[in-house]
């Protein structure tokens, strides 16, 4: 899998996609998987993130509920938690040609 | 590791020889086409059955002259998705005629037992959780073929070509 | 078009079973995503950035009304009403559900259509001419073959783990329009001396990481021995293929290196085997039986002149320019080949609403013998309309904004879906194929450039054919930041071609102005009668280089 994260990052969260439909999901303090980034538990350095990924791994049977479980780097802004890369923000949004599509259509707190 | 000849269960009477473990007096035994080379002599001349066991990338060719004093080859699938054996079988079957066991070793998922059986495996190796129901439902996925392939099944072509034949003795 | 008979549709209706056990297990946990994965990219399932995608085959780009309406009704039911046509004449929606892929395999088969080898390394759909049976100086509808070979590679139990996955496209005229040098086979059409039909092979065609023109390995295999001579070259690419590394895995590589000498070689040896056994051999009277689907429809006597169209573009600007554009010449006289633009100014080249499907199948219905075609550049084609309907035809599509007079100028670009979706894409490409059209919308100025195909790729796998566009765009990722490499030259004809990197990779703020750059050059060089390819190829790259990294 691609790196999702710069070496080094500061502050990251776990994601994933939902198994059975594919939504784009993040892994929260209380160990659920949300579809808004906000509601995303972020970790603080290297050892914090390790950890982080393993309780999506390891925890939830994650494999018939997600799949594709990986950290990505995020910055947090007075707005709220925000992705580093386009990629990442593409995929908490929707399609950039298609702001009618996606979370940025569906949910709030979207752009952050 | 179960063992599934013929679409049924039995218990596997072959015993697949390690290169340096040595050769029992009698039985039937699987060596490597490396083993085989260096006790060609030894092998063809001992008491019991003989089985050669190939690597991917080891196509059959080589011991197509033996093939008359083998009863088993053994074909390894090192991942499922690796489908070079796929035609190694189909070499073994209908350009040699070999008639003795095809086994399909390593990786072999349930989805690809109608592939296998299709192109001249007639033993499959498989994980203990495959149950006689999941064997017989993956074999019978589809009624018809669109390829002739080693299992001899008509294809899709010529059925059609009887049904009009057929077709055109009632007209 | 073909239709199925009680074989085909029972296989069909078999592997939607078959798929929808699979997901039921998968979604119970029973097989893991590791086991599950190449299971379901063989029935065309990815999982992309936003949800799962779903490619629907569309076999050799030809498909009816009726299709075309379920599709448009899968789309509003189980998508967000929209499909998008990709450069292999297949049909992906964007945002479908694992859970809801069994229903629409359902939908599918009742108009006779499947997701099948859409995905995996095994082959796929066979793509071929969007103006078959239309063109003017065609051997054989080509479409024909490439059913045989839709048949024959459908659950083909050798070939269904090759090292890497397999296309096949085949052409029936001099002129190339399915790019049948960029596939891992090419199929043409010839004649022989005594003027039987028979096929021209090329293999090692690609695109990907290592872009390849495919070699000619056989100059005439008669109709009979196709599928033996095809059957051929994929044992010998199953055999020895390489399963190293995926990247080296495509057969474009073992052709690459042990020489097309040594293929021809190995394949011819394999060839006179598999032809002694016989089995494969082609029947006279099921190729017979397929080529009355594709029988020619019941033309009329017409007039090739058509004063009333005249006089109707003599008044109607916009009429004009499409006729000038978007419309062939088609063999009977008094008709014409339409060709649909699904590259409106600004929008996403390939994407078409649920809506616009459902206009299409009427339009078919009413003018165009009820059938649709699928372009490998990512537009649709109505290949028999009337030429004193063309106007009527003209109002119906210019209603629903597929009346763009562009096909073949610069702002009917092919593009991949990008990072706007694509789960390995590096950099965005619609969003740059919108801001080109955007920024080249002006009709005349199109004109003027005369035909250019600028393609587009959001990473090296080069959906959108980048290599193969006279301009070529390629999106990279520096560091998480969007960056586009331009290659110059390339063709996916006959005279195919892989373009040249023109030097190093623009900023997402400047690839415009470096097309700009490149059009303006072209223009200050042309001689006349000249189109870019044409001007590229006498004065080779370096004034643009020149041009392009003096000013920026």
């Amino acid at each position: 899998m691609a790196q999702h994260s710069r070496k080094g990052a500061q502050f990251q969260a776990v994601t994933a996609n939902r198994l059975a439909d594919g939504i784009v999901v993040y892994l929260t303090a209380a160990n659920e998987w949300s579809v808004s980034l906000q509601d995303a538990d972020v970790a603080e350095g290297k050892e914090a993130a390790e950890a982080l990924l393993a309780r999506g791994q390891k925890f939830y049977v994650p494999d018939i509920l997600v799949v594709d479980i990986y950290l990505f780097e995020v910055e947090k802004t007075d707005g709220g938690i925000r992705a580093s890369s386009v990629r990442e923000i593409i995929r908490q949004a929707g399609p950039t040609v298609r702001t009618d599509l996606g979370k940025q259509a569906e949910i709030d707190g979207v752009h952050a | 590791m179960q063992l599934i000849k013929n679409g049924s269960f039995v218990q596997d009477e072959w015993t697949t020889l390690a290169d340096d473990e040595a050769l029992p007096a009698s039985g039937p035994v699987i060596v490597s086409l490396e083993r085989f080379n260096t006790e060609q002599n030894l092998l063809l001349a001992r008491e019991g059955k003989l089985g050669i066991r190939l690597k991917s990338g080891q196509e059959p060719t080589p011991i197509a002259p033996y093939l008359d004093r083998l009863a088993l080859v053994a074909l390894e699938f090192p991942t499922y998705r690796n489908g070079r054996a796929y035609s190694y079988a189909r070499m073994l079957r209908d350009r040699f005629g070999f008639k003795g066991e095809v086994r399909a070793v390593g990786g072999v998922l349930r989805d690809q037992f109608f592939y296998m059986s299709r192109v001249g495996f007639d033993a499959l190796e498989v994980d203990d959780n495959i149950t006689p129901e999941a064997y017989a439902d993956a074999v019978s996925t589809f009624t018809e073929v669109y390829q002739p392939s080693a299992d001899g099944r008509e294809r899709v072509m010529s059925l059609r070509q009887r049904l009009a034949a057929k077709a055109g003795q009632h007209a | 078009m073909y239709r199925y008979d009680q074989f085909d549709q029972q296989l069909v209706d078999e592997r939607v079973t078959e798929f929808s056990g699979q997901v039921a297990r998968r979604l119970s946990g029973e097989l893991a995503e590791d086991d599950f994965k190449p299971l379901r990219l063989m029935n065309g399932v990815y999982l992309q950035l936003h949800s799962y995608m779903l490619r629907i085959a569309i076999p050799y780009g030809t498909l009816s009304s009726r299709q075309v309406r379920k599709l448009a009704e899968i789309e509003r039911v189980y998508d967000k009403g929209y499909g998008h046509f990709t450069t292999r004449q297949n049909l992906q929606l964007h945002w479908p559900a694992l859970k809801d892929v069994p229903a629409i395999l359902r939908e599918l088969a009742s108009v006779e259509m499947h997701c099948i080898q859409t995905s995996g390394n095994c082959i796929r759909n066979t793509t071929s001419d969007h103006h078959a049976g239309a063109v003017p100086g065609e051997l054989e509808d080509p479409r024909v073959i490439c059913e045989i070979i839709r048949q024959w590679s459908t659950f083909h139990p050798e070939f269904s783990y090759l090292p890497r996955k397999f296309k096949i496209a085949v052409s029936a005229t001099e002129h190339d329009r399915a790019a049948i040098r960029i596939h891992d086979i090419g199929v043409q059409v010839v004649t022989n001396a005594a003027g039987e039909i028979g096929y021209e092979v090329w293999v090692g065609g690609g695109l990907g990481r290592t872009p390849i023109i495919g070699k000619k390995i056989a100059d005439f295999v008669p109709r009979e021995d196709l599928l033996a001579y095809l059957e051929s070259i994929l044992r010998v690419y199953n055999m020895f293929g390489r399963r190293d590394n995926s990247y080296k895995a495509r057969i474009k590589i073992l052709v690459h290196e042990i020489g097309a000498e040594d293929m021809r070689r190995q394949v011819e040896a394999e060839f006179a085997e598999v032809k002694t056994r016989g089995v494969l051999q082609l029947p006279d009277d099921e190729v017979a039986r397929i080529e009355k689907y594709f029988a020619a429809p019941a033309w009329e006597d017409l007039s090739d002149d058509v004063p009333e169209i005249d006089a109707l573009a003599a008044k109607d600007k916009g009429f004009a320019e499409w006729l000038r554009n978007n419309v062939s010449a088609h063999k009977v006289p008094g008709y014409s080949i339409v060709n649909v633009s699904l590259k409106p100014i600004g929008l996403t080249p390939g994407d078409c609403s649920a809506d616009q499907m459902d206009v299409l199948a009427d339009i078919a219905d009413k003018y165009a013998f009820s059938e649709i075609r699928v372009a490998h550049e990512q537009n649709l084609c109505l290949a028999h309309v009337r030429k004193r309907d063309l106007h009527e035809v003209y109002q119906a599509l210019n209603a629903s904004e597929l009346a763009t007079p562009n096909i073949g100028l610069i702002t009917d670009q092919i593009a991949c879906p990008g990072l706007d979706y694509c789960n390995l894409a590096n950099a965005r490409s619609i969003v740059i194929a919108q801001r080109l059209s955007e920024r080249f919308s002006d009709i005349e100025f199109q004109k003027k450039i005369g035909r250019l195909h600028v393609n587009m790729s959001g990473c090296i796998n080069a959906c959108g054919h980048h290599h193969v566009g006279h301009i070529g765009i390629l999106g990279v990722d520096k560091k998480g930041v969007e960056y586009y490499q331009v290659t110059l030259g390339g063709a996916a004809d006959e005279t195919a071609a892989v373009g040249d990197i023109v030097g190093p990779a623009f900023t997402e703020g400047e690839i415009i102005d470096a097309i700009d750059t490149i059009v303006e050059t072209y223009l200050g060089l042309r001689q006349d009668g000249e189109i870019f390819i044409d001007t590229y190829r006498r004065v080779g790259v370096q004034p643009f280089k020149d041009k392009l990294y003096a000013t920026h």
